[in-house]
């Protein structure tokens, strides 16, 4: 199976590379339009792990919605007269060590818990039908509270969003 | 599915420590957002990895919670984030320091 090597690294390759430009790129629409690529990215990771349905809900949610709103946060905020699309750095040096530090303690924690899992479910099979039976199941109580949290912060970024009502 | 798990663990973990990279130097809001947004997608891929790995859907069942959680994150923190710039006029976490004394 060389070909899934081969898109595995394409896939890690382009999420990796547009986080770092998301991260160390001074131009803030640069960096929006480069996470489009790290969550296509993402989705094709998770359609290489055989999570279908996630995959189709990764780019329906973060592409179509988070990104949006994220694109129109951007161009609320900046102002349009003075082009101040640019913005810098600070603490460069603490921020790399403690990210080696929380990458070195994520990957040792990965390694101390791995244990050797190598058999991957073998059978392909559409996920949405047993993810949807889990929802609707076991998962019933934190579905609809996760609803009513989507109720409630749909309700609140509307009213702060607002312009204020002149008294 | 010939790429074991640890390349998957490793790749999560790189985007992770990248969004750290981000949330502690980048000084625009939004930004950190979108740091906090890769930092997510990280821990969604580990769920997913580990899922997928170990023949279990309810992993993925998690993602879907972390999925609605990260929405309504990103819509009440852009409300928050608008509603300040209307008010100081910037997206500079510098200068939003109305909370400190």
């Amino acid at each position: 199976m060389e070909t899934f090597d081969i898109i595995f690294y394409l896939f890690a390759l382009i999420t990796v590379g547009s986080a770092c430009i998301v991260v160390f790129s001074k131009n803030i629409v640069y960096a929006a339009f480069s996470l489009l690529f790290t969550f296509f990215g993402v989705a094709g990771l998770y359609v290489l792990l055989q999570a279908d349905f996630l995959a189709v809900t990764q780019v329906l949610v973060y592409v179509g919605g988070i990104l949006t709103l994220l694109l129109f946060g951007v161009m609320l905020t900046n102002k349009v007269i003075s082009v101040d699309m640019k913005t810098g750095t600070l603490h460069a040096v603490p921020a790399m060590i403690l990210a080696a530090v929380v990458f070195g303690s994520l990957a040792g924690l990965f390694y101390a818990t791995w244990s050797g899992v190598t058999a991957p479910a073998s059978s392909i099979i559409s996920t949405a039908r047993p993810i949807g039976e889990m929802l609707m199941t076991g998962y019933a109580l934190p579905f609809e509270v996760a609803s009513v949290i989507l109720l409630v912060a749909m309700i609140g970024a509307a009213f702060m969003a607002r312009r204020p009502k002149k008294l | 599915m010939s790429v074991p798990l640890p390349y998957y663990l490793g790749l999560s973990a790189v985007l992770f420590a990248i969004g750290v990279i981000g949330v502690l130097t980048r000084r625009n809001v939004i930004v950190v957002f979108m740091s906090i947004e890769l930092m997510l997608n990280s821990v969604n891929l580990t769920l997913v990895a580990y899922s997928s790995f170990l023949g279990d859907v309810s992993g993925q069942a998690l993602v879907f919670f972390v999925m609605a959680v990260a929405a309504a994150e990103a819509a009440v923190g852009l409300a928050l984030v608008i509603a300040l710039f209307r008010n100081k006029q910037t997206v500079n976490i510098d200068q939003i320091n109305i909370l400190k004394w």
